[in-house]
């Protein structure tokens, strides 16, 4: 009897809809701890690397050898102890686990050996030594170890007074290494590219024929051209190896744990800390400094170690290109769809065909972009307005235009299709207002129905910036590269180099991750640039989402 | 103009529309004697293969209001939007016979349809003010001629306001988005709008009806100040407001003209049985 009422309670409750409520509710759930907790772990573990980690010494067993070691923990890992035993060491019979320890030891220049597993078995008692540092190089990596000295000129500077001389020999150096790069980079590019444009101009005249009288005052030209800039290439070298012997004044003196000496030129050292004798303070303005350098800086050591800033200034010129293009593009071709163009059959093939293209995979879009835009449109340019170059390619090589134009191709389809929306949406009888008043149809598109379907256009850039930034795989083919050698837009005319390669975040986090010397060293990396490439879409996003807010706001109907 | 003799209602019960609306000593109008705007001439239109006008024949009088009334569907609002060429944008509307007016043709082959829609206006059920100020909306049509002196603009701006008795009301705030006006402001702004590029020929399609009582007044009062400058069309499906605003009346059924005549014989003394059952309310 009492099941009865039982089971219509049942069918009352499923009735009342809560189980889909609920249903529904915990799929929301779901997926919001799922965006939650990716956004944390790549949080976490990427921008959690640039704390600065206590410096452990202990000490090490290896064949009954006992020795030394300074460094800093970056993992740990408990792995059943037959998997040990199979690799050769030796772990007691009754033991079924054991833990291990993975060490970052730094000095490759003098162990050869960044990263080292260590058994619990054979570590000693751990000490955090006051006097324990850490100094970040451009070369060989991370040293970890005690002062000893500063060797400044003819001064060896000791005890107290060592610390603080030595951020001050940093700092002076660190301005020293700046100005170098700058030469280096800015006037000797100068030059370079000038003399380049001599050999070019040379070439120039040898394929147009050109000889005889011009030929001739032309040739004196360029030669005192080619003078002047040899002349100013002497100057800036003068001055670059006065920056270098000026460089070469300090060395620190360094004992490692072990009680080798080493000797660390100043030039090469980007900072040095102890770590285990910062306070909160000291410990927040390391954290900002190594962020600073990891968003400003550029990369060294094959990408593992450095800034990301080429990569981040690549993927926002390549995306900010890539709305250029496909705005006006996806734009027009929705407004002839929509408005001009006869309702039937072949336009609904049409809509259907541009409407999949959004489903092609993005690597297809690659190879259409290699094949098609770089060697048969950029062959072609180079052929017609580069032909002294060849056959070094200009056009006819992967670069910036070709990946920003394969990605404005990629993302046609979401520009299109949401403003043939946005075109759809507008109400007939705005139109008609204006037809009526004596605009043609021209005239009603471009002064009403376009300023108001504004927002679903931005909408589409919108979705087209999202899918665009985070695009790699057609890149890879069209203009990516690993490391380039300059950024695409600088100080030298026409200041956009639009056939320049350029490094973007997503292939930056492919590169870093598998492709690295030292994964060890790269995997914090590859989180902290994958952190850095949502951020960067983020910003992207709201940037075009508050534009299209504005938008909205100035053209908000009555009916909205 | 004739003087009103027989304006006393055909039958007691005919007078629920129009009783008190008409002034005992307002003139009868007879089209015959009026200056001709509009004129249809066998006007067949088809959607597909369905007619939605059936030979129609009707004369429009200069510098008075027309109004156009029936039950929904029976083509009053179509064969307004004939006399602008609004159906052209339909792709499927075929239209047959003709619409003169002042004596030419609208379907003849040089008329420049843009240039036809400036001198024939019209105003939407629905507001329909432009996504830009309100000095721009109303400045619109005059932009579309070429017209960009400032002080030009400025001066048609302000009288065709005032023509639509929308100028105290945002004289101050020309510069405001117009999405911001009440629903009765927008339909002036449209009026004004339609104003602004001086045509000969207003036709309202049924403006009132997304209008509150206070706005529709003005907006009636409107049409009675517009009709000494301009000759108006227009389609209402509220019969006290027919009667109250225009001089002639046309009763339309399933897309035939069943009556036309001075709207106050129209209501108090309809010709026809049809005519009297609409405007009695035992329609249907």
């Amino acid at each position: 009897m009492s099941k009865v009422p039982e089971t219509s309670s049942t069918r009352a409750w499923i009735k009342s809809g809560d189980p889909w409520i609920w249903m529904i509710g915990g799929g929301l759930a779901i997926s919001l701890i799922m965006v939650v907790g990716l956004f944390l772990l790549i949080a976490v573990r990427g921008f959690g690397h640039f704390w600065p980690a206590p410096l452990i010494q202990t000490s090490v067993s290896v064949d009954g050898e006992i020795r030394p070691v300074l460094g800093v923990q970056t993992d740990v890992e408990t792995l059943p102890a037959q998997r040990i035993r199979e690799a050769g060491t030796e772990i007691p019979d009754d033991q079924a686990l054991v833990t291990r320890y993975l060490f970052k030891l730094g000095n490759r220049d003098v162990t050869g050996r960044d990263f080292v597993w260590f058994l619990e078995s054979q570590l000693g008692e751990r000490s955090y030594p006051e006097d324990a540092m850490r100094v970040e190089r451009r070369e060989w990596g991370n040293f970890y170890g005690f002062p000893v000295a500063l060797e400044s000129g003819e001064r060896r500077i000791e005890g107290e007074a060592l610390w603080p001389a030595l951020q001050d020999a940093i700092r002076r150096s660190n301005e020293l290494h700046q100005r170098i790069r700058r030469l280096e980079k800015v006037d000797i590019g100068a030059i370079n590219s000038g003399i380049e444009k001599i050999r070019l101009e040379r070439r120039r005249m040898d394929l147009q024929g050109i000889d005889g009288a011009e030929r001739s005052a032309r040739e004196a030209d360029l030669e005192a051209r080619s003078e002047e800039l040899d002349r100013r290439f002497a100057d800036i070298r003068v001055e670059r190896n006065q920056l270098f012997e000026q460089n070469e004044r300090d060395t620190l003196i360094a004992r490692t744990a072990d009680g080798t000496e080493v000797r660390i030129p100043l030039a090469t050292v980007v900072m040095a800390s102890k770590n285990n004798a910062l306070g909160l303070p000291g410990k927040i303005a390391f954290y900002g400094h190594r962020i600073k350098d990891f968003l400003t800086g550029f990369p060294r050591e094959a990408n593992t170690e450095g800034g990301i800033f080429p990569a981040i200034f690549g993927t926002v010129v390549m995306v900010l290109i890539m709305s250029v293009l496909v705005t006006p593009f996806g734009v027009l071709a929705a407004i002839y769809l929509r408005e001009y163009a006869r309702q039937g059959t072949l336009l609904k093939i049409i809509r259907v065909s541009v409407y999949n293209l959004a489903g092609v995979p993005s690597i297809v879009f690659g190879v259409f972009g290699l094949g098609f835009f770089v060697y048969l449109l950029g062959g072609t340019i180079d052929d017609l307005f580069y032909p002294e170059r060849l056959p070094a390619p200009t056009f006819g090589t992967p670069g910036l235009f070709w990946a920003s134009l394969t990605l404005a191709l990629l993302t046609l389809p979401v520009v299109i299709v949401s403003t043939e929306e946005g075109l759809a949406r507008i109400p007939r009888t705005i139109r008609e207002g204006s037809l009526a008043l004596g605009a043609t149809k021209w005239e009603t598109l471009w002064k009403v129905v376009v300023p108001l379907s504004a927002p679903a256009m931005m909408t589409g850039l919108i979705l087209a910036v999202a899918r665009a930034a985070g695009e790699v795989a057609p890149l890879m083919l069209v203009g990516v590269v690993k490391l380039a050698p300059s950024l695409p837009v600088d100080g030298e005319f026409p200041y956009v180099h639009l056939e320049r390669k350029i490094m973007h975040l997503g292939f930056h986090i492919y590169d870093v991750g598998f492709q690295s010397p030292n994964v060890e060293a790269a995997r914090p990396l590859v989180y902290a640039t994958a952190l850095t490439l949502v951020l960067l879409i983020l910003i992207l996003n709201l940037t075009a989402i508050a534009i299209r807010n504005r938008l909205r706001e100035k053209y908000r109907a009555e009916s909205d | 103009m004739e003087t009103s003799a027989s304006n006393e209602p055909r039958g007691s019960d005919a007078g629920s529309v129009s009783s008190g609306l008409f002034d005992e000593n307002r003139q009868t109008l007879d089209i015959k004697r009026e200056k001709v705007c509009i004129e249809v001439r066998d006007l067949d239109l088809y959607y597909g293969n369905d007619q939605a006008l059936k030979n129609v024949n009707l004369k429009i009088a200069h510098n008075r209001v027309t109004a156009f009334i029936g039950p929904s569907g029976c083509g009053k609002s179509t064969l307004l939007r004939c006399f602008n060429r609004m159906n052209d944008l339909i792709d499927i509307c075929r239209i047959e016979g003709e619409i003169l007016i002042d004596g030419k043709n609208i379907h003849d082959r040089d008329v420049d349809v843009a240039e036809h829609r400036r001198r024939v206006g019209m105003v939407f059920q629905k507001p329909n003010p432009f996504p830009k100020s309100i000095f721009e909306n109303v400045a619109y049509g005059l932009r579309l001629q070429g017209v960009n002196d400032k002080r030009r603009l400025a001066e048609v701006v302000e009288r065709s306001l005032r023509a639509a008795a929308l100028w105290d009301e945002v004289k101050d705030r020309l510069d405001d988005n117009a999405f911001g006006l009440s629903g009765g402001q927008q339909q002036r702004l449209v009026i004004a709008r339609a104003v602004a590029i001086e045509p000969e020929v207003i036709l309202l399609d049924e403006p009132c009806s997304a209008l509150d009582p206070i706005s529709t007044a003005k907006v009636e009062e409107l049409i009675q100040e517009l009709k000494n400058d301009y000759t108006i069309v227009i389609v209402t499906h509220n019969m006290q407001q027919a009667a109250r605003v225009s001089d002639f009346t046309a009763y339309m059924y399933m897309g035939e003209l069943i009556e036309f005549d001075d709207t106050a014989r129209l209501f108090t003394n309809p010709r026809r049985k049809a005519t009297e059952d609409y405007i009695t309310g035992r329609y249907g």
